[in-house]
């Protein structure tokens, strides 16, 4: 992708559009390693039920999380049809479980409007601001959030016992 | 990063290498085996210490190991005799130099106090050590990076009374290979005085004989108007290995037949080339016949050749190519097993599979190999330890080494010091008796610390025993009744009460004197054998000493994992930990408390719990019948029994770490990928357990019931 653009024109970013639970979320295309399909997890204990488990990618041991379930609106079911985005941000990679990934956009500072007042805590501390393109209205999530809300499993464990 | 800086970096991992064979030839002299070889190499080792350090301009560095360098100088040229004493005094300025080099490393913030042994050393060499602290800073004739200096009659002393050196110097093909060029080593003798070189070409064979990389050539020189031998030795000490040197003086005019003369400065270009043997034959002249050169190099030992050629390698280079491979396997195994399912006549292809899954494996353990290191970079501390213990203690101690040459994974090796230390440190501080209390039971004054490394079935033994008064089993007992560590009426063996000082509240302040206890930390050096999947036992007889031995993994990236069902997962299981495995009669299972769960193991009641509901596994069984229990032992409860549902098998897993991307979960170590590609989680016993205490208030009892105990 035009990476360089992307780099230098601060003004204009490039996001990658996805769909769960009907919504269109979208991320900052250079947080994202790569797409690949669902795969079955191994099932991690003591985590929150969001957390899907590990999966092997190419010898690494990539934790899984359900955008669904992080959003607070159930599980995934998931299906061949599934995808995870990888996302490596900071020093964390980490896989989402989506819908389907469905377009590249270059979104403009000016087309983006801030988050409504409206959302629980949880969610506006990932949702970076909303896209409204073409009249499709698009949740921007910032990965380094949501990957480092998901911090290790001793708040795992505050939250599961709660 | 600053170029500066990584040559520094550079010197001071020269430096460590430098300090080890120091240390190792000290040890020798200590020994009396030293030959001269080896006082050379210590000699050269502070040689060059001090050299670089005056490079960077560390003077305090500089100042003593000038001092220090002077002394095996006097060593070295038989003018002091390398008596235990002298050598003591020496070794104890190796550990001060080693403590210099750190301090340097540390930006030279922490003074290093070395003013006694500074004192102890000038007076081994008569020199004031206040004029040797501030050598010349020009002092480093010896160096690679010496000024070149172009005229040569400056350097001609005025002493006439000199006798004439005759150098007869045979390079060895070595000298070459190691890029030395004897044109600049006589031009360096020239620059001593005025000299005569004969080049003796009676070595040099037909042409057709002729082997191009070997060394042929020697020449004889005769050296005038030099007062000092070891002025002519400095010349040649980079090269000592290499070639056969010998030096002889000769008071009167020797008429040595010159084939050809030359003076230094317009030697021809023989550099040009830099096989030996190309020279021009055309300038051989009619040469003088001699008898073979006498070896003087027999004295010089064939060690310097027989040392290994190394290279420096960034170790994440490595780690990526240790990955690789384990990556590499896997896929072999996957595709293997598709192959496999998919073709039904697949001979000829499961023998190149076989093929292909034998070469792996070797590449595996050739990639392995390469993180490997001796422990000896571990040992070389520990003979300083003890000696400086043993001066604390006032005890007489000596050290012997076994086995430095076996080889670890480095990042065992990294992880060893730490328990080791403490080890050494207990054997001599609490194992051993003081001389006069030895001597009192008939033992040798001075105690023995041995310690040895060996290779045992995969895994690497390291044991640690002294020739002390063992352990005081009555004592210990004692100690633990009073600590509150076990009930006064405990029935102990020998060897449970030996282990009694391994419990963390034991050691304490169980080091108030009037208890022989050992127990020093030991706590401390339980758990970090066990952090290396390592196991520690304790041997001791009364009155003849006692005997630590640690039994390890070689290393930390592969680990002897048992491969255990659990519901619808697959776990591994430390090798390391378990103790048996064994199938549960139902009659040996008692409910205890309201949801706890003991196992008759031959009379001895351990806790049992369910891998499956400790961990929530999907689709665990919670039926005994059908289960199987692997005893294991964790460090903070002891034993306790694991029920899982089937032993699948023993493996060797690569360790995969996912703590950076998800952080700790209790009970989890780490990941491991199956031959089928799969994710299977190595279980962490000691964190399974306390979450199974944590866990037992509010737990449901269905596995009891389904016990129907």
């Amino acid at each position: 992708m035009s990476s360089n653009e992307n780099d230098t024109a601060q003004e204009r970013r490039q996001y990658i559009t996805f769909l769960a639970t009907g919504q269109e979320f979208a991320a900052d295309i250079m947080t994202i390693r790569e797409i690949r399909g669902w795969t079955d997890t191994t099932a991690l204990p003591h985590v929150p039920d969001y957390v899907r488990g590990v999966i092997n990618l190419r010898g690494m041991v990539l934790p899984v999380i359900d955008l669904k379930a992080r959003l607070g609106l159930g599980m995934t079911e998931a299906t061949v049809k599934h995808v995870i985005i990888v996302v490596n941000s900071g020093d964390r990679t980490i896989g989402l479980l989506v819908d389907a990934v469905s377009d590249i956009l270059t979104v403009s500072r000016q087309e983006i409007q801030s988050v409504p007042d409206v959302m629980r805590e949880t969610q506006n501390d990932y949702v970076e601001g909303i896209a409204v393109l073409d009249g499709r209205m698009i949740t921007l999530l910032s990965m380094t959030k949501l990957t480092s809300s998901f911090s290790g499993a001793d708040d795992m464990f505050v939250e599961n016992a709660a | 990063m600053d170029p500066m800086e990584a040559i520094k970096q550079t010197y001071f991992q020269e430096c460590d290498e430098l300090l080890l064979a120091m240390e190792e030839g000290l040890i020798a002299m200590e020994s009396g085996e030293a030959d001269s070889e080896t006082i050379n190499a210590v000699f050269r080792a502070v040689h060059s210490i001090k050299g670089g350090g005056g490079a960077f301009g560390f003077e305090i560095l500089v100042g003593f190991s000038h001092v220090f360098e002077t002394a095996m100088d006097l060593v070295r040229s038989g003018k002091l005799d390398p008596t235990p004493d002298v050598v003591k005094v020496l070794l104890r300025a190796g550990d001060k130099l080693s403590d210099h080099v750190t301090a340097a490393r540390n930006g030279g913030s922490d003074a290093v106090d070395d003013a006694e042994v500074k004192a102890e050393l000038a007076k081994l060499t008569g020199e004031d050590p206040e004029d040797a602290g501030a050598p010349a800073p020009a002092d480093f004739e010896g160096l690679a990076f010496a000024p070149v200096m172009i005229d040569i009659g400056d350097e001609e002393p005025a002493a006439p009374p000199c006798p004439i050196w005759h150098v007869r110097f045979a390079p060895h093909a070595g000298l070459y290979a190691k890029a030395n060029e004897p044109y600049l080593l006589i031009r360096e003798l020239g620059m001593l005085g005025p000299i005569e070189v004969t080049a003796d070409l009676s070595k040099l064979p037909d042409l057709s004989a002729l082997e191009p990389d070997q060394a042929y050539f020697a020449w004889n020189v005769a050296l005038k108007d030099c007062p000092d031998r070891t002025k002519v030795e400095e010349v040649f000490e980079f090269v000592s290995g290499d070639c056969d040197l010998e030096i002889t003086e000769e008071k009167v005019e020797a008429a040595a037949p010159a084939a050809f003369a030359i003076s230094a400065p317009g030697l021809p270009s023989l550099d040009d080339d830099d096989e030996p043997a190309a020279a021009p034959v055309a300038e051989a002249q009619p040469e003088e016949k001699k008898a073979a050169a006498p070896a003087a190099a027999q004295a010089a030992p064939t060690t310097v050749d027989l040392i290994k050629q190394t290279i420096r390698v960034d170790l994440d280079k490595v780690d990526r190519l240790v990955n690789l491979v384990g990556e590499l396997v896997i896929t072999q195994a996957m595709l293997s097993q598709r192959i496999l399912d998919s073709v039904q006549q697949g001979q000829t292809v499961s023998a190149g599979l076989g093929e292909l899954e034998h070469l792996l494996r070797e590449l595996q353990e050739a990639v392995m190999a390469i993180r490997t290191q001796p422990v000896k970079s571990v040992f070389q501390r520990m003979p300083r330890l003890v000696r400086e213990t043993a001066a604390q203690t006032g005890k007489e101690v000596r050290l012997e080494i076994e086995g430095e040459t076996t080889e670890v994974d480095k990042t065992v090796i990294e992880r060893l010091g730490e328990p080791l230390t403490h080890m050494i440190r207990n054997a001599v501080d609490h194992g051993l008796e003081t001389p006069a209390e030895r001597v009192a039971a008939g033992k040798p004054a001075e105690g023995t610390v041995k310690l040895s490394a060996e290779h045992r079935g995969g895994r690497i033994i390291i044991e640690v025993a002294d020739d002390g008064r063992g352990i005081n089993r009555s004592k210990v007992r004692e100690k633990a009744i009073e600590r509150g560590l076990i009930s006064p009426n405990a029935n102990l063996s020998d060897e449970e009460i030996d282990n009694l000082i391994f419990l963390p509240g034991f050691s304490t302040a169980a080091t108030v004197s009037n208890i022989s206890g050992r127990g020093v930390g030991l706590d401390v050096v339980r758990r970090n054998i066990m952090d290396l999947g390592g196991r520690i036992t304790i041997g001791s007889a009364n009155g003849k000493g006692s005997k630590f031995s640690l039994t390890l993994p070689l290393t930390l990236a592969v680990l002897d994992g048992m491969i255990v069902a659990v519901g619808e997962q697959t776990f591994v299981l430390p090798l390391s930990h378990i103790i048996e495995s064994l199938l549960p009669k139902s009659a040996d299972v008692k409910a205890f408390g309201s949801n706890g769960m003991l196992l008759n193991v031959r009379g001895v009641y351990v806790p049992l719990v369910s891998v499956g509901r400790l961990l929530r596994v999907p689709g665990a069984k919670y039926d005994l019948a059908n289960s199987v229990v692997i005893l294991v032992e964790s460090e903070g409860v002891g034993r306790m029994a694991l029920a899982v549902d089937a032993i699948v098998g023993q493996r060797q897993v690569v360790i995969k770490s996912f703590e950076s991307n998800i952080g700790h979960i209790d009970g989890i170590a780490a990941a491991t990928i199956l031959g089928d590609g799969r994710v299977a989680l190595i279980l962490d016993i000691d964190g399974l357990v306390a979450g199974c205490r944590e866990g037992t208030g509010g737990r449901p009892t269905e596995y009891q019931q389904a016990l129907g105990a």
